[in-house]
């Protein structure tokens, strides 16, 4: 059942072939994924060979094969992870019943958005960073973006195949719109703001998939709770692989402190833009950006519709199985933040309308354990400085802080401040043209890396850090 | 001393991402809000989490007597360092540590380096005899494949040999002794068989508690048709590990002359394995003569013409090609005599040579006319090579 059938256009562990109806469909889709591949996917790529790690079955000893591919043929296929036997729904009001195997009709257009708004996430993201590989910091790098755009492609299809096997034309229809929706498009752009901001240089790579897939990996894991088997085992699967994005976006910015520290330790100074290396205040205004745009994607604090997905038994909390409660949650509070006559307050609301709050918290706990990680690196070369994640209410677009403005340490102020002084929080036209700057030309010499960040400290499935990660045509 | 193989996850590297604790069939990996951790009483060595693992933090291991319980696993924000072990210093006398009869059959395989040569300087220290004819170590065959072109005569075999749980720590140029099953014609237990591990330290693939052989047939040879033979999943009886002098320099600036025939590429793939793995920026050089008949009978050759020039200078000689001049290492080493009689005025260059008995003799002579070229006496210089524990000699 787990091994996946590579002799099938597309390759699955779904038993595709078996419903002739659901593979014509997905085969007419395929052709259009590709396109949009070729159109939209990383620019000038197509005849590299990319050392890209793939999924040859769905179980732990199968799914990180490494070998040279042309991205184009990259097998994007169907996995979901191993059955789990006579599983149960673990939550809401449906607790304690076999789990479905079907979209309850009742709520079938509920389930649906929840699929097509994570689904448009995922292309979304290799069309943001489709530009990066011109100024690639090394091979390793390139290879790791590569690697991050393919499995968000496959992420899409795994949401594509629930849409095409469980929606009916709706759900079709629905797949189509993804490759049609761009981001940053005017007329058709994707569903969530942040996903609709170019990535113009890699320390917002880094920044996005550290903090944004991070967003990622918290919601497919609320989804991996689901109720609905399918999408469950489907989002087990898919956290395997933003494993790997979580890692490429916290090293990779470790590396840059790592570099800026050399720099500032080998020439005693604070001063680093004349060495062509990041400064530690630009990281900072880089990380409250990124954090806070990343917080609005978790939806308003208190919410009527994340109440009703999880009593439905579509959504679950982090972790569901692991937290000693009731699992349906009518009659417990949560405290949720507020501000009250100018101070902000924890305010206790039914803990059933706070799960997007919850889980951003749970999100945040994540953030904050890998940020001290990066500040384990300034104590190793005795630099006094920390990074900081800055207050929930920091620059808000959504949710209950979005009309009022406070500064990274939580104080209350004025439009007009804002105005003033947002240079000193948010990065600046300045600060993006200087990172710009230093992002030049591709680094492509195997073992050769940009100025601006150090080598990791090991390279990729064990191979050197000179590995020829990438081989261009 | 009873050594373990604990499992461990290297905090420094790993991203806390849950990956793994998800992948364990068994339930031996847990977190607390530092680290995560393997709990030694539960794993099994099952290896589910080793693939999925986006960082690689997850394959580190340590031999430790007594296993890090989960609090000191919690605690880290490192790795720890090897422990040091008793056994090491026991088992290390002045003299050779090996048992009679290997010790009988070394002495005739570096008979032409002059006497016992001492290891390099910064050689690890290895483990000698930790497992004897009375108490063998039980090998499983993970697989045994033909590297040598089907259709030639020679039949060398890639057997790729997994110890489990149990200790079994080699080094570069270190071997094993292979116990066959059974008695001989006189009712004797086999006479042992010696042979170099192919593999580094670190595991054939790394991190793994395996190893691997380089095993030519031959023709009536009981030991070596018993190995070529074996089949995955078969048990052997491994005796060993053997060798505390032919080991190769752990410092970054060594040179590495590695002169070679047949299987006599095992120690050699080992160390070059083991620096393309851990050190291949180091400034020490590797430079590689290996001779064989044909291309097709040159054991890894396809690995072998993939590395990089930047971390091995290989030079091949072959000897029956058609159509083509015999070629023997020698020639190869003659023609290559600058970077040669560079690397000999380097007190940096340890000098190694393995392969079928008498080749050291040509090899030496080469040397020596290298070094006259250079007005330097190839005489004096390997004196104080082999005081210095910088040349190394086994031929069978």
């Amino acid at each position: 059942m787990n091994s996946i059938d590579y002799s099938q256009k597309i390759p699955n562990n779904v038993n595709l072939s078996e419903d002739r109806r659901l593979q014509r469909a997905l085969e007419s889709w395929q052709p259009h994924y590709l396109d949009w591949w070729k159109e939209m996917g990383p620019e000038g790529t197509t005849t590299h060979d990319v050392y890209l790690r793939t999924a040859i079955s769905a179980d732990s000893q199968g799914w990180a094969h490494f070998d040279y591919v042309k991205m184009p043929d990259y097998r994007w296929g169907i996995f979901l992870a191993t059955p789990e036997q006579d599983r149960k729904i673990a939550f809401g009001a449906h607790k304690g019943e076999a789990v479905w195997q079907d979209v309850p009709g009742e709520y079938r257009s509920t389930l649906r958005r929840l699929i097509t708004i994570q689904g448009d996430t995922e292309p979304a993201s290799v069309e943001q960073q489709r530009h990066l590989g011109a100024t690639c910091p090394s091979l390793y790098d390139l290879r790791n973006l590569f690697q991050v755009n393919v499995e968000e492609g496959r992420h899409l299809w795994a949401m594509v195949y629930l849409l095409h096997a469980h929606f009916g034309r709706d759900g079709r229809e629905e797949a189509e719109e993804m490759l049609a929706r761009h981001s940053g498009d005017a007329d058709k752009p994707r569903l969530l703001g942040a996903f609709n901001e170019e990535t113009t240089d890699w320390l917002s790579f880094f920044m996005f998939t550290f903090i944004t897939d991070r967003d990622g990996k918290y919601q497919l894991a609320a989804l991996a709770e689901s109720g609905f088997d399918p999408l469950a085992r489907t989002c087990r699967f898919m956290l395997t692989e933003e494993a790997h994005h979580l890692f490429v976006g916290e090293s990779g910015v470790a590396r840059i402190i790592e570099r800026t520290c050399q720099i500032m330790k080998e020439n005693k100074t604070e001063d680093v833009k004349t060495f062509g290396v990041i400064p530690l205040d630009m990281l900072q205004r880089y990380l409250n950006f990124h954090f806070s745009v990343t917080n609005d994607l978790y939806g308003a604090e208190v919410s009527t519709n994340a109440a009703n997905s999880y009593n439905m038994g579509l959504k679950g909390r982090f972790e569901e199985s692991k937290i000693a409660d009731d699992h349906q949650l009518d009659s417990t509070a949560y405290p949720v933040m507020h501000l009250v006559n100018g101070q902000f307050k924890m305010v206790d609301v039914p803990a059933l309308n706070s799960l997007n709050e919850r889980l951003r918290q749970d999100w945040v706990v994540d953030v904050q354990a890998g940020v001290s990680r990066w500040n384990r690196v300034f104590k190793k070369y005795g630099i006094d400085f920390e990074l900081t994640l800055p207050h929930n209410a920091f620059h808000r677009a959504i949710g209950h802080f979005s009309d009022i403005q406070v500064t990274p340490s939580g104080d209350v102020i004025s439009n007009d401040e804002w105005n003033r002084r947002c240079h000193e929080w948010l990065p600046t036209i300045e600060d993006r043209a200087y990172i710009q700057s230093l992002m030049g030309a591709p680094v492509t010499e195997p073992g050769k890396f940009a100025n601006w960040i150090a080598p990791p400290p090991r390279g990729i499935n064990n191979q050197p850090v000179d590995f020829a990660y990438v081989r261009f045509a | 001393m009873d050594l373990r193989r604990q499992h461990l996850i290297d905090p420094a590297i790993c991203i806390r991402c849950n990956t793994c604790e998800e992948m364990c069939p068994v339930g031996a990996i847990t977190h607390d809000a530092n680290n995560y951790v393997v709990n030694y009483e539960v794993c099994d060595g099952n290896g589910a989490c080793l693939g999925p693992c986006p960082t690689g933090a997850i394959d580190s291991w340590r031999l430790v007597a007594t296993p890090y319980s989960l609090d000191d696993q919690f605690g880290w924000f490192d790795l720890p360092e090897e422990q040091a072990h008793a056994v090491e210093a026991g088992a290390l006398p002045e003299e050779s540590a090996n048992p009679p009869e290997v010790a009988a059959i070394v002495e005739k395989a570096t008979a032409a380096q002059g006497g016992r040569v001492p290891p390099p300087y910064s050689a690890a220290h290895p483990y000698v005899g930790l497992y004897t004819r009375d108490r063998p170590a039980k090998a499983v065959v993970q697989g045994n494949y033909r590297i040598t072109g089907e259709g030639t005569e020679t039949d060398i075999r890639h057997v790729v040999l997994d110890f489990g749980t149990q200790a079994f720590p080699v080094l570069e140029g270190q071997s094993i002794g292979i116990q066959m099953p059974g008695t001989d014609a006189r009712g004797q237990p086999p006479v042992v068989r010696l042979y170099s591990v192919a593999s580094p330290r670190d595991g054939e693939r790394p991190n793994h508690n395996n190893l691997s052989l380089t095993v030519k047939r031959v023709e009536g040879g009981q030991c070596s048709n018993y190995v070529c033979d074996l089949q995955k999943g078969d048990e052997v009886m491994v005796t060993g590990p053997f060798g505390d002098a032919f080991l190769m320099p752990n410092h970054p600036e060594a040179n590495i002359v590695m002169i070679c025939t047949g299987t006599g590429s095992a120690p050699f793939r080992a160390m070059t394995e083991h620096r393309r793995r851990h050190g291949p920026k180091g400034p020490g050089k590797l430079m590689l003569f290996f001779g064989a008949r044909t291309p097709e009978e040159l054991p890894y050759f396809g690995p072998l013409m993939k590395l990089p020039g930047s971390l091995i200078d290989v030079n091949l000689a072959f000897s029956r090609v058609p159509d083509k001049r015999k070629e023997y290492v020698q020639d190869k080493m003659r023609e290559r005599a600058d970077a040669v009689a560079a690397l000999l005025k380097d007190d940096n260059t340890y000098v190694y040579i393995c392969g079928l008995k008498g080749m050291e003799r040509g090899c030496e002579e080469t040397l020596s006319d290298i070094c006259r070229h250079t007005g330097a006496e190839w005489k004096d210089i390997s004196a104080r090579m082999r005081r210095e524990g910088r040349y190394h000699v086994e031929t069978y």
